[in-house]
């Protein structure tokens, strides 16, 4: 777990989202995809501003494609937010911190 | 007395990021105001942080990541004193020295302004097209292109762009139909040759894409050719790939520019109509715009400007 992210892989991914008294966004990237690495600094950010409040975690669909399969996800990076258990937000493509904290909004609160 | 900044750098891609490095030197202590993130061509970094491989920049023999380029770039730029703000400039002023740039309400002032905020990708402007972005139309095939796991898909557009990405594409796609308006390539002689010799593109010649078919996703689109009969392809995803059109439009009726939205710039330098505005890279180049072209003219933007501002002393 590097700067407060947590790394998920098809194995870690269930017990981790069902199990985490957090919410928890999941951020689909690849090490090809330029958006994802704009955004990647900015999910640190977040991660270590709201650490106790949300879980960052990240899934490279290279590795495991069954997990971005079973979301559906069609385009990275796509950041799915899970509450207890369930996906409350579906956020496609980079966009800024300060859009990214509005979407968080409804549940950092 | 001022508290107004020497020089603010609006863009970072090659030419800001250039601009930036030879500024910081000068010790102008610039200021860039670098964009915001996006999975168009108009972010932090410009147009090659959805590329892959770079293999034309001189100085990488074996080729470098876009990515990773631009990364280098401003490790250069803050290692000489660059300063950066991952905003988005919204508004302009000017009309009056020192000049104002805003982010959102947030002012910042500069006795010099360098514009680099080069150009984004251009779209077909078809029905439907907007609401099919990120459900099967894609202007970046790094973002998207795993998704198309052994489907069929296009790619449209002539140039070395439109070869970068169906070739890039064939990794994943079963088939890259790449559609071309006329019946010759516009791109490079060595990337006309790898589209011809990869047995997963197939070139579809005098042909533009006209419809956009599918509910929630892609299925279809449909084909017009130059003699006007029509064809279907199956396609799941559509990568657009067709060229670029220039950031310029926080600067309408502020900045000379032509009709297509580039920037003027006086002949062989990057001054601008407004005295102490510098314009560099594919904001005001429509000619070559290439990375390398773009850092050149980032380079002569600082120099413009170091100079201009000496002369107001």
């Amino acid at each position: 777990m590097a700067d407060g992210i947590v790394t998920l892989t098809s194995s870690t991914f269930d017990e981790t989202v069902a199990g985490s008294s957090t919410p928890v966004l999941v951020d689909f990237w690849a090490e090809w995809c330029g958006p994802c690495k704009q955004i990647a600094p900015i999910l640190s950010e977040i991660a270590s501003e709201q650490a106790g409040k949300i879980t960052i975690a990240k899934l490279n669909v290279d590795d495991h494609g069954d997990i971005a399969g079973r979301y559906n996800v069609m385009s990275i990076p796509t950041m799915l937010v899970f509450k207890d258990g369930e996906i409350v937000n579906k956020i496609v493509g980079a966009k800024s911190k300060t859009a990214l904290l509005q979407d968080l909004a409804p549940v950092l609160d | 007395m001022s508290n107004a900044r020497n020089t603010i750098i609006i863009g970072s891609g090659p030419a800001g990021l250039t601009a930036a490095i030879y500024a910081a030197r000068a010790s102008l202590a610039p200021l860039v105001i670098e964009g915001e993130p996006s999975s168009t061509s108009d972010q932090p970094g410009g147009q090659l942080m959805l590329t892959t491989e770079v293999e034309n920049f001189p100085g990488w023999p074996e080729g470098i990541q876009g990515p990773e380029l631009m990364m280098k770039f401003k490790e250069q730029a803050a290692r000489f004193g660059a300063e950066f703000i991952t905003e988005k400039v919204t508004k302009v002023d000017f009309s009056q020295r020192p000049f104002t740039v805003w982010v959102r309400e947030q002012e910042y002032k500069a006795d010099s302004v360098i514009v680099a905020t080069g150009a984004q990708s251009l779209m077909l402007d078809l029905p439907r097209e907007s609401e099919l972005i990120g459900h099967g139309v894609s202007t970046c095939a790094t973002c998207d292109g795993f998704f198309f796991r052994g489907h069929e898909i296009a790619v449209v557009g002539g140039g070395d762009s439109a070869i970068e990405e169906a070739t890039f594409l064939t990794k994943f796609a079963s088939k890259v139909h790449l559609i071309v308006r006329r019946d010759a390539l516009r791109a490079s002689r060595i990337m006309q040759q790898r589209a011809l010799e990869n047995p997963k593109i197939e070139i579809v010649w005098n042909s533009q894409v006209t419809a956009l078919h599918g509910d929630s996703s892609l299925s279809g689109v449909t084909l017009t050719k130059t003699d006007g009969s029509t064809q279907e392809l199956p396609v799941t995803g559509l990568f657009i790939a067709i060229g670029h059109k220039p950031n310029t439009g926080v600067f309408t009726g502020v900045l000379e520019m032509e009709d297509s939205g580039y920037l003027m710039t006086r002949a062989g330098s990057t001054y601008t109509n407004v005295e102490g505005i510098f314009a560099c890279g594919d904001v005001q180049d429509h000619t070559y715009r290439q990375a390398i072209t773009a850092a050149g003219s980032g380079c002569m933007a600082a120099i413009d400007c170091e100079r201009w501002l000496e002369n107001q002393h």
